[in-house]
């Protein structure tokens, strides 16, 4: 009488090891870093330019690779202190003096105030002993997080490299960004 | 018996700030050194541990002190 086993149709030693060596050929592509974090920072208000910051620094100071992606109105939070109007034409200015460049000067999406809101925050913060986004993206600088701008908001709101605070990477394009993300464990949309 | 090498008083400061004057202090330390954090942060009771696993750095001792703040003694590896 025949066995069940050997009903099962058996694979030979050599079919195994093929599968083996495709199965690690495909991991080796799936080539996510467990180790790398990265941050589209797409919002330039307090209330989000605050915590990329935060995570952006604590995630280098724990030893992994950090990356920060500044697109849309998270660009102003780069801008230059002290740079008013930015652009060439009248919306470009329009844009600059709606959305005063650096991140001390970031409103809060929320309870705004006219002002009073971040005030509120950062007398808070002081208190608190928190570090305020514009330290905190010094200290990304110092910890190595690479800060990169993003080359089409750069163009469409009429932003220029000098514009923008020192100790950036190279302005990049989406498709960096999208390289950037796929290489991380760890992506946010922020 | 190990002796703690270096001491960084991060009292006073707020997430992330003890993890980030943590982290530079040991940059540049040779491994298997000693360092003590001192916090007040309340978060940092689950952050520091958490940092150690995320560097690679091991977590000797945890423990709360009489007045309430909060020592932690961690052994670079990396």
């Amino acid at each position: 009488m025949a066995t069940t086993e050997a009903e099962v149709p058996t694979t030979s030693l050599t079919d195994l090891l093929e599968r083996v060596e495709a199965l690690e050929a495909e991991q080796r592509n799936q080539i996510k870093k467990k180790n790398k974090l990265t941050i589209i920072a797409w919002g330039g208000s307090l209330d989000q330019i605050w915590p990329t910051t935060i995570l952006a620094t604590t995630a280098a100071a724990s030893g992994m690779e950090a990356s920060v992606f500044f697109t849309f109105w998270g660009l102003f939070a780069i801008v230059r202190p002290g740079v008013r109007i930015t652009g060439e034409n009248w919306m470009q200015k329009m844009m600059s003096v709606m959305n005063p460049g650096s991140a001390q000067k970031a409103k809060l999406s929320h309870y705004h105030f006219a002002g009073a809101g971040p005030a509120m925050f950062k007398k808070l913060a002081d208190d608190h002993h928190v570090a305020k986004p514009d330290e905190l993206i010094g200290l990304a600088n110092d910890l190595g997080v690479r800060l990169i701008p993003c080359q089409m908001t750069m163009d469409l709101l009429g932003l220029k490299r000098e514009d923008l605070i020192d100790g950036l990477e190279e302005p990049i394009g989406a498709a960096t960004a999208i390289a950037e993300m796929r290489d991380a464990a760890v992506s946010l949309f922020i | 018996m190990d002796v703690i090498a270096h001491t960084v008083d991060a009292k006073g400061q707020s997430c992330p700030g003890p993890l980030v004057a943590l982290a530079r202090a040991i940059k540049d330390a040779e491994p298997g050194e000693l360092f003590e954090l001192l916090a007040t942060d309340p978060g940092s009771r689950s952050d520091v541990p958490s940092w150690a696993d995320l560097s690679g750095n091991e977590l000797v001792d945890a423990e709360t002190l009489e007045d309430g703040s909060f020592r932690y003694v961690i052994r670079k590896v990396a």
